[in-house]
């Protein structure tokens, strides 16, 4: 159907059906100040000119920082031909494919992708990916709560507070009993996790490696979990779960993550990319679209939007989610990075972050008075106590040109003089020496 | 096709009576008008229902329908086989393919007999 604009006569017929005499009538609710008459926007300007400001602004960010920043999001390298491949317009441009007789390569895309997310955290099955980690996360409690029908989910603290802050927003209205457990010194507490697990438990989330960077094995406690009938939700860090035990030999029923780490820069916060993914029990109740492979009635190979009877096109009243879209284009990014990578790039990829890591562990715990705050094995990431404050630290290193990572006392009351670093195969020895040398100097 | 002893209601259930309790299933004519099925939703033990709610889907190759409770009624059993193999409601409708076991707490008047559930098939099929 064309685009065709209301008429006088329509827009007439419609005023008079709601009973008012003008369109301005009928935005009289919406106070005059706040109409964009009222902005007194300047006038016009030319392309030219708009370019030249947006070039100033543009300049006052600093670009040239060296970041130990993580807590979730972590500057990797992106080959280029993820963005030289991704572009193509057959991609770019491609509409949902709800048909497969004209979608074969975006199908064929999903379908992909969603072997390579299965296989990398040992699950069954994946979905086309959700918009993020957190509403990845959300959606899987949600899973948890339609199949189990219990009210009660227990979270750890070390998992993401900010995914802990959406997964709080989001049911807010929902009548969940969401139980947090604290952390027991950036480790996740397994002990009092498994305490609180009882008949009327949805499920436990926990995340591997934790916030604090910490690695765990939980595959006694989801057996634990296991045995109440509650199912067990795990957070991931995708990179990582190259060289730990995974989700899936875990014993996990749903594994989720951030697609971001595999294949999208860090970018003002997005886009990003929720990886979900389950056992066979549980494909029913996964949200959003899952691509199949199937065969014509020649034989043919062909792709397919599969189990989508609860899909909005089809039975919207029956949807798993009110999350209508995914994150296909992002979805195709990881689905390169990682085709370009292989299993032994991506391992190499992990195993270097780690040892840098380490190192950068050994060269700041040397500095008088700074501590391991995360106990344990760890990955990339991990949190060490300063004796002074953390906040103070990264505003005095910003201005030497090191982020020197996160403040976990923004999300932990009290714990102020704890910061969280992150490295990656893109942190050098020589920034780590610097980044050392410079923050013995400081404190 | 249609068995004498069952009774039906117009949305293609079948209930066998047996005292307090009963089992209810998808007639013949429904599964050959859904074709190969590939997934049962069933509820669970314990769950109640109205004559007329819906408690459960099914879906083919072809559609997925809503499955209504032909009578008031708490749930005994489900046929948990149908989660790996729903082709058994296409197989075996009145035997293999049963969907669930309930106790009957409500009247079954307004259920059709085999006679009157033939009349519907053959409106429905034309």
């Amino acid at each position: 159907m064309p685009y065709v604009p209301h008429s006088p006569e329509e827009i007439r017929e419609m005023l008079d059906v709601i009973g008012v005499d003008s369109v301005e009538d009928l935005f009289a609710e919406i106070p005059t100040e706040l109409r964009p008459k009222s902005f007194a926007l300047p006038k016009g300007k030319s392309e030219m000119a708009v370019l030249q400001q947006l070039e100033e602004m543009a300049a006052k960010n600093t670009t040239d920082l060296t970041s130990f920043l993580g807590a979730g999001f972590y500057d990797h390298f992106i080959p280029t031909a993820v963005d030289a491949l991704s572009s193509r317009s057959e991609f770019y441009t491609a509409y949902t494919p709800y048909q497969p007789e004209s979608s074969q390569g975006t199908l064929q895309a999903i379908f992909e992708y969603q072997t390579a997310m299965a296989r990398l955290m040992g699950m069954d099955y994946a979905n086309a990916s959700v918009y993020d980690g957190g509403s990845a996360l959300y959606e899987a409690t949600l899973m948890a709560v339609r199949k189990t029908r219990r009210k009660k989910i227990i979270v750890s603290e070390a998992l993401n507070p900010i995914y802990r802050v959406m997964l709080d927003s989001y049911t807010t209205n929902l009548n969940l009993e969401l139980i947090t457990v604290p952390h027991n010194h950036g480790r996740t507490n397994v002990k009092s996790i498994t305490a609180a697990v009882d008949k009327d438990t949805a499920a436990v989330i926990v995340q591997n490696p934790n916030f604090f960077g910490s690695v765990n094995d939980f595959t006694e406690m989801f057996e634990k979990v296991h045995e109440h009938k509650a199912l067990a939700i795990m957070s991931t860090y995708p990179v990582m779960q190259s060289v730990l035990k995974t989700p899936g030999q875990m014993g996990a029923d749903i594994a989720i993550g951030d697609g971001q780490s595999i294949g999208q820069p860090l970018s003002f916060g997005g886009p990003y990319l929720g990886i979900m993914t389950c056992t066979k029990a549980l494909v029913r109740q996964m949200p959003g679209r899952i691509a199949g492979r199937t065969e014509d009635e020649d034989g043919k190979t062909g792709y397919v939007l599969t189990i989508q009877a609860r899909e909005q096109h089809i039975r919207r009243q029956k949807a798993t989610s009110n999350i209508c879209s995914n994150q296909a284009l992002c979805a195709l990014r990881t689905l390169i990075h990682l085709c370009l990578l292989g299993e032994e790039g991506l391992r190499r990829t992990a195993t270097l972050s780690v040892e840098r890591a380490h190192y950068a562990a050994e060269r700041l715990t040397a500095i008088d008075g700074v501590e391991m705050f995360t106990k344990g094995p760890f990955g990339n990431e991990f949190a060490v106590s300063l004796p002074v404050n953390a906040f103070e630290v990264i505003d005095k290193l910003t201005e030497r040109g090191i982020i020197p990572g996160f403040p976990v006392g923004r999300y932990y009351e009290g714990f102020e003089n704890v910061l969280l670093v992150a490295c990656t195969e893109k942190t050098t020895e020589e920034q780590i020496g610097i980044f050392a040398e410079i923050l013995r100097g400081t404190i | 096709m249609i068995p004498q002893e069952l009774l039906y209601a117009k949305s293609h259930e079948w209930l066998k009576v047996d005292g307090e309790n009963g089992i209810i299933g998808i007639t013949h004519f429904a599964q050959e008008q859904l074709g190969d099925l590939t997934f049962v939703e069933l509820p669970q033990e314990g769950d109640t229902f109205a004559a007329g709610d819906e408690f459960g889907s099914i879906e083919s190759v072809k559609a997925a329908s809503e499955m209504y409770a032909p009578v008031d009624c708490e749930v005994v059993a489900v046929n948990e086989a149908l989660e790996d193999a729903p082709e058994k409601v296409n197989e075996d409708p009145y035997g293999d393919g049963w969907l669930m076991k309930i106790k009957i707490t409500g009247p079954t008047d307004g259920l059709l007999d085999a006679a009157a559930y033939e009349k519907v098939t053959e409106e429905d099929a034309h």
